[in-house]
């Protein structure tokens, strides 16, 4: 059953405020996912305090590295439904789990960290391996 | 500890490998553990007596990329416990 909507919109804005895209159902995520040049980062929303209230500012912080996806959008797990059907669908033969975070290069998944490599660990713990990602992946810095 | 629970210990809503007196291992969202027993959410059991992968590849794999839950929730006795670790701190 999902949260209320009125709980969940501050978790939401965390991400949508430092300019990740929004994707509510499975329309958008593909929309999204069609882009096969370059790379997009998409990163698996969740309530849980344990794991998401970590990897939310990790991704934050990840995000101002100068090496950078071309691209970020994110799904609400228990929420948007569809969208993250259409996401695990995307990964497929990983487990589902949430929050997790997924990068594609030019269509092909590329790195995955799943909720048990988010779980206890802090923001820049977190921030570290996702900017490590992106210096592997991403190679060329953003253009804003 | 978590934004919307009481205190369930250490490791709630921490992905654990579960190691038992017997041939199962398993890895599972922790929900409770206690002295009587070790609750796990959306767990999967790996038993070595089985044909498949060796426990340490099942745990390589698991460590990589999670366990696809085959179990939504997972009461095991605690005296069949015989040790708990972090899956995210898992060396393999």
């Amino acid at each position: 059953m999902p949260y209320p909507e009125e709980m969940v919109a501050p978790m939401r804005e965390e991400l949508t405020n430092i300019g990740v895209q929004e994707l509510r159902d499975g329309i958008e995520v593909e929309a999204f996912l069609s882009q096969k040049t370059g790379t997009s980062l998409v990163i698996v929303n969740s309530v849980c305090g344990c794991a998401a209230g970590g990897a939310r500012p990790g991704v934050a912080l990840a995000l101002q590295h100068e090496i950078r996806p071309d691209r970020a959008a994110t799904v609400f797990a228990g929420q948007d439904v569809e969208a993250v059907a259409a996401v695990r669908a995307a990964c497929d033969g990983i487990p589902p789990s949430s929050p997790s975070i997924a990068l594609f290069k030019d269509g092909e998944l590329v790195h995955f960290v799943p909720r048990h490599n988010i779980e206890g660990r802090d923001a820049q713990q977190i921030a570290f391996d996702l900017m490590a990602s992106f210096d592997e992946h991403c190679k060329t810095p953003a253009s804003s | 500890m978590g934004t919307f629970h009481d205190d369930l210990g250490d490791l709630h809503g921490i992905t654990v490998v579960v190691d038992t007196t017997g041939s199962r291992t398993i890895v599972g969202r922790c929900h409770e553990e206690n002295d009587v027993h070790v609750v796990l959410h959306d767990a999967d059991i790996h038993d070595s007596a089985d044909e498949g992968p060796s426990r340490d590849e099942y745990l390589t794999r698991a460590s990589k990329f999670g366990v696809w839950p085959k179990h939504k929730t997972l009461v095991l006795p605690r005296a069949e416990v015989t040790e708990i670790r972090r899956l995210g701190k898992l060396s393999v």
